[in-house]
């Protein structure tokens, strides 16, 4: 549902998922056949660690695996300009060795028990996630709390050189060699000002990665990289009591830091006007990308476009893919987004031309793209969407929510969801209370929100174009 | 200043020994030991048929009220006749452009509204079509599904619409070199007449010929009730769903029609070079490969093994060296990619554009090193990843599903899991050593390169692996 603005190191081709919370139930939603829809259960157990590590365990036996989830509370955002790609590089050095684990071992000692392992960085929070098999909860704690502890030991301006490579690969192959790979860099330079942190992209710059010196490095370590900067999921096929002991056992001498982690204080974003601009790429159909500042993950709002992006573009029957996709053809597809963030989150709307027929420009044919996309945001902020689609859109959200219940592991399952709801609420059992979210709307909300957060006069408008 | 210094320090120091008062320190000197291996816990599968013959395969999980069914078709794009490649690919995605009463926008409005995800796919040995339901709409939505897995009906209008979209898309697959080396290694290695040389989706002449009739006709020679699979799994019982698939389903009949299996095609007896220009690209694609084998292969397990060292895990050999120990690439891996009939084997990494012929050195390097007895460590993880991972294929409705199709496209035996870890345990490093002679024998492979030819062309050609030949991009599209 929640789309998060990260960079996934991925692992290479490989062949081959306390305090019990519960919480109101909530009001009945406007659904197809009138079928009591379930709760959302997840149980779980919190407590924290005297070094200021919040633990979090879940207990689920369907599979005889497990997965220990760490979120560090620090993103792109909490970079410097000069310094950016600072939390993303570092994310990569958490993978090269710590005290008592020397480099390579790591994933060698967990493929060596079945497990798996990756981690992602975002604006405004790295994870960290290693999958195994349950009998490896020992394995797992012990190496997540050596490099949570004893990182520095190993680390070295060899070991930042070497990741520092292989960031500078990722970057070029997400972003320069890949096909409008460069539209995020460009979008976010016109929709945010000067020194706000989503300005740059969590990779980084080139020259600041180059530029990034081994004692940079290290003092970012320490400012963030501090138990109480942090949030640990265990979740899977575990006994909460002995899952409890284990991480009391393994934590037990990772040293607090220094506690208080620098606010991030930065110029509050808002646009006056529309900002254009064109770039070429190497791609043959013409791409016209629309965005919007729009309101923080949760907050007043962040529901509400959730609503509005199924309603303009989830299916067939979507307001644009209906109009551009479907009647028109004159787009080969179209996606609208809530890309819900911490500080501020970012409204796109995505659509690529078909090929140009002879004698059109590109210039003419995304300028009636954009009149029809236009058009359609004009009559949602004229009036509310029908019964019809606004309950379908409720149930396909309600439907998503069940779906992302059946993966423990992994990005995005229910042990990344469970941090994912601490960071962003201060409760990892937050899943009923956001489903709420969306069944306490009505069609007129959705109408407001395209009003408030949709104008159609302030906005960042990206053409890409075939290079000649 | 310094004062403070000292009261910090002193509080850190008696923070420290309240710690050690609560817990040691754990003991770091060596890895913590494993406990026994969990159980497999396989869910059982329940196998019956309805009464016109389609086999139904149940495998329940209540962990999520959600039902999941896939109707598997065996046949997929190998069943494309000359001339008609791409046709199994644009059949399979005309299924819910129209079914029963119902047009296109009306079975995806019906179906979003349940709130359902309902899509049609194909891959080479194979069809699908797939619902995913929570189980309360379940009876809502089956019938939708039966109509587009049983009554299509093909609309000339939406199948215009689909035409120009693939024609759209392949004009997109030639900007991005990550998806042209997709068609370009398949072709330059198996030619444009085998299957395997065009991939699933066909080129451009072949869908600018397809018509209602072909794809009628290849429907009704392959979707038939005798060529088919229903597999559910999710929140329900055999008990409660086979009665629903007899009325949903009942009225499906016929027999499909036997087709060629896709010939076994030579392997290369001389090592080649292709290279197609991509100016300015930041990074090469590499693809360095030969035919492999079929999924029938006796030598399947000791296969599994023998790529998961090479280039199927991050620590594997070709990962561990072009990006851990050089830096050339993002990842780098290896595949053999087993089809009913043999299917291509292939190393490949996108690296730096000024590190390619390095990159090169450094694949036939790990290529040749292969060949020679593994170290029992580096088999030992290899086996233990391969086996100990099991169960992540079996957490989720749609991965039970698809796991269990598996067995059913390739004639797995029905024990096929539950004896799948013993027999990765039994390959030895002999084993490993006999199939990479027989298999992998870098001097005799295609080595197809997408990147700056400016850039490129002179290193690689120095590295005289063989004869060098420039290729047009469209070539190897058409």
């Amino acid at each position: 549902m929640k789309a998060m603005h990260a960079i996934v190191c991925a692992a290479v081709l490989a062949t081959a998922t306390l305090d019990a919370q519960q919480a109101t139930a909530p009001a009945p939603s406007p659904s197809a056949a009138p079928v009591t829809t379930p709760r959302l259960e997840v149980p779980y157990t919190q407590f924290t660690l005297p070094n200021g590590l919040r633990v979090i365990l879940h207990e689920d036996h369907t599979v005889p695996l497990l997965t220990v989830n760490v979120w560090y509370h620090v993103g792109s955002a909490n970079e410097k300009p000069g310094r950016t790609g600072f939390a993303h590089l570092f994310e990569h050095l958490m993978f090269m060795g710590s005290g008592h684990v020397k480099y390579g071992l790591f994933d060698q000692l967990l493929e060596a028990a079945g497990g798996t392992n990756n981690a992602s960085t975002a604006s405004d929070r790295t994870n960290y996630y290693i999958d195994a098999p349950s009998n490896a909860l020992d394995l797992a704690l012990f190496l997540e709390s050596d490099r949570m502890g004893f990182l520095l030991d190993a680390m070295s301006p060899q070991t930042v050189n070497a990741q520092r490579d292989v960031v500078k690969n990722e970057r070029r192959e997400s972003y320069e060699n890949a096909p409008y790979g460069m539209s995020s860099i460009e979008i976010a330079r016109l929709l945010y000002p000067e020194g706000h942190p989503y300005r740059w992209p969590t990779i980084g710059y080139m020259e600041d990665l180059t530029a990034a010196t081994y004692e940079d490095v290290v003092e970012f370590f320490k400012k963030y990289y501090q138990p109480s900067n942090a949030s640990l999921v265990v979740a899977g096929d575990i006994q909460t009591a002995a899952a409890k002991a284990a991480v009391e056992k393994w934590f037990a001498d990772v040293k607090a830091g220094p506690g208080s982690v620098p606010p991030i204080d930065y110029p509050h974003p808002f646009l006056t006007e529309v900002k254009r601009k064109t770039i070429q790429d190497r791609v043959q159909l013409p791409r016209l990308y629309l965005d919007w500042i729009t309101p923080a993950h949760f907050a007043p709002g962040d529901a509400e476009l959730d609503v509005l992006s199924l309603l303009l573009a989830g299916g067939k029957n979507s307001r644009l893919y209906k109009r551009l996709v479907y009647d028109l053809q004159i787009a080969q597809d179209v996606s609208a987004l809530q890309q819900s963030q911490a500080l501020n989150s970012q409204y796109e709307i995505v659509v690529t031309a078909r090929p140009l027929t002879e004698g059109t420009t590109t210039a003419a044919a995304l300028e009636r793209i954009r009149t029809i996309v236009d058009e359609e945001i004009k009559k949602v902020q004229d009036s509310p969407p029908t019964e019809r689609e606004f309950g379908r859109a409720l149930n396909q959200i309600e439907a998503s929510f069940f779906d992302r219940m059946e993966r423990v592991e992994g990005f995005g399952g229910v042990g990344d969801q469970l941090n994912a709801y601490y960071f962003a609420a201060s409760n990892p059992g937050y899943f009923n209370e956001d489903l709420a979210r969306y069944r306490a709307l009505s069609p007129n909300d959705i109408q407001a929100a395209a009003r408030a957060f949709l104008p159609l006069d302030r906005r960042v408008e990206l053409i890409v174009e075939p290079a000649k | 200043m310094i004062r403070r210094l000292f009261v910090i320090q002193l509080a850190v120091v008696l923070l420290g020994s309240a710690l050690l008062a609560q817990q040691a320190p754990p003991d770091r000197s060596r890895p913590p030991a494993l406990g026994p291996p969990p159980d497999l816990r396989l869910a059982p599968v329940q196998r019956q048929a309805l009464r016109n013959g389609l086999r139904v395969w149940v495998i329940s999980s209540h962990k999520v009220p959600t039902v999941h069914l896939q109707l598997t078709v065996r046949s997929g794009s190998s069943a494309d006749a000359a001339q008609k490649f791409g046709l199994a690919s644009l059949t399979a995605d005309m299924l819910d452009e129209g079914a029963g009463t119902r047009s296109a926008l009306e079975i995806a409005d019906a179906i979003d509204y349940l709130g359902a995800e309902l899509n049609t796919s194909s891959a080479v040995d194979a069809s699908y079509v797939n619902l995913h339901v929570p189980v309360a709409r379940l009876a809502n939505a089956l019938p939708i599904m039966a109509d587009v897995a049983t009554r299509p009906t093909f609309p000339e209008s939406e199948l215009k619409r689909l035409r120009e979209e693939r024609l759209a898309s392949l004009l997109q697959s030639q900007d991005d070199p990550e998806r042209l080396v997709e068609f370009a290694f398949p072709r330059l290695l198996f030619g444009a007449t085998h299957r395997y040389g065009t991939a699933s989706v066909g080129t451009a002449v072949s869908l600018k010929g397809f018509t209602t009739d072909d794809l009628k006709n290849f429907y009704a020679a392959q979707y038939r009730p005798d060529n088919a699979v229903l597999i559910v799994t999710g929140d329900i019982s055999a008990e409660a769903v086979v009665p629903q698939l007899e009325q949903a389903f009942g009225s499906w009949a016929g027999t499909a029609t036997k087709t060629t299996p896709v010939a076994e095609a030579a392997r290369p007896t001389a090592r080649r070079v292709y290279l197609i220009d991509k100016p300015g690209a930041a990074q090469s694609q590499i693809r360095i490969g030969t035919v492999g084998v079929p999924r029938s292969t006796p030598d399947y397990f000791a296969l599994r093994v023998l790529n998961t060292i090479l280039g199927g895990s991050f620590t594997s050999r070709l990962n561990a060296n072009l990006r851990e120990q050089h830096g050339y690439a993002y990842g780098a891996g290896s595949t053999f990619d087993m089809r009913r009939s043999a299917g291509p084997f292939y190393a490949a990494a996108g690296v730096q554009t000024d590190k390619t012929t390095e990159a090169l050195k450094e694949f036939f390097n790990e290529l040749t090193r292969i060949r020679e007895p593994v170290p029992a460590d580096e088999l030992e993880r290899a086996r233990n990843y391969l086996s100990l991972a099991l169960p992540r294929n079996f957490e989720t409705t749609r991965d039970l599903a698809s796991s269990w199709a598996q067995v059913w496209v390739y004639d797995l035996p029905e024990d096929f899991y539950a004896t799948y870890r013993d027999r990765v345990r039994t390959i030895t490093s002999a084993d490993v050593k006999r199939v990479a002679d027989k298999y992998i024998d870098p001097s005799k492979m295609l080595v197809v390169i997408i990147g700056d030819r400016k850039v490129i062309e002179s290193g690689v050609r120095s590295l005289n692996l063989g004869p060098l030949t420039v290729v047009e991009a469209g070539e190897v599209m058409k």
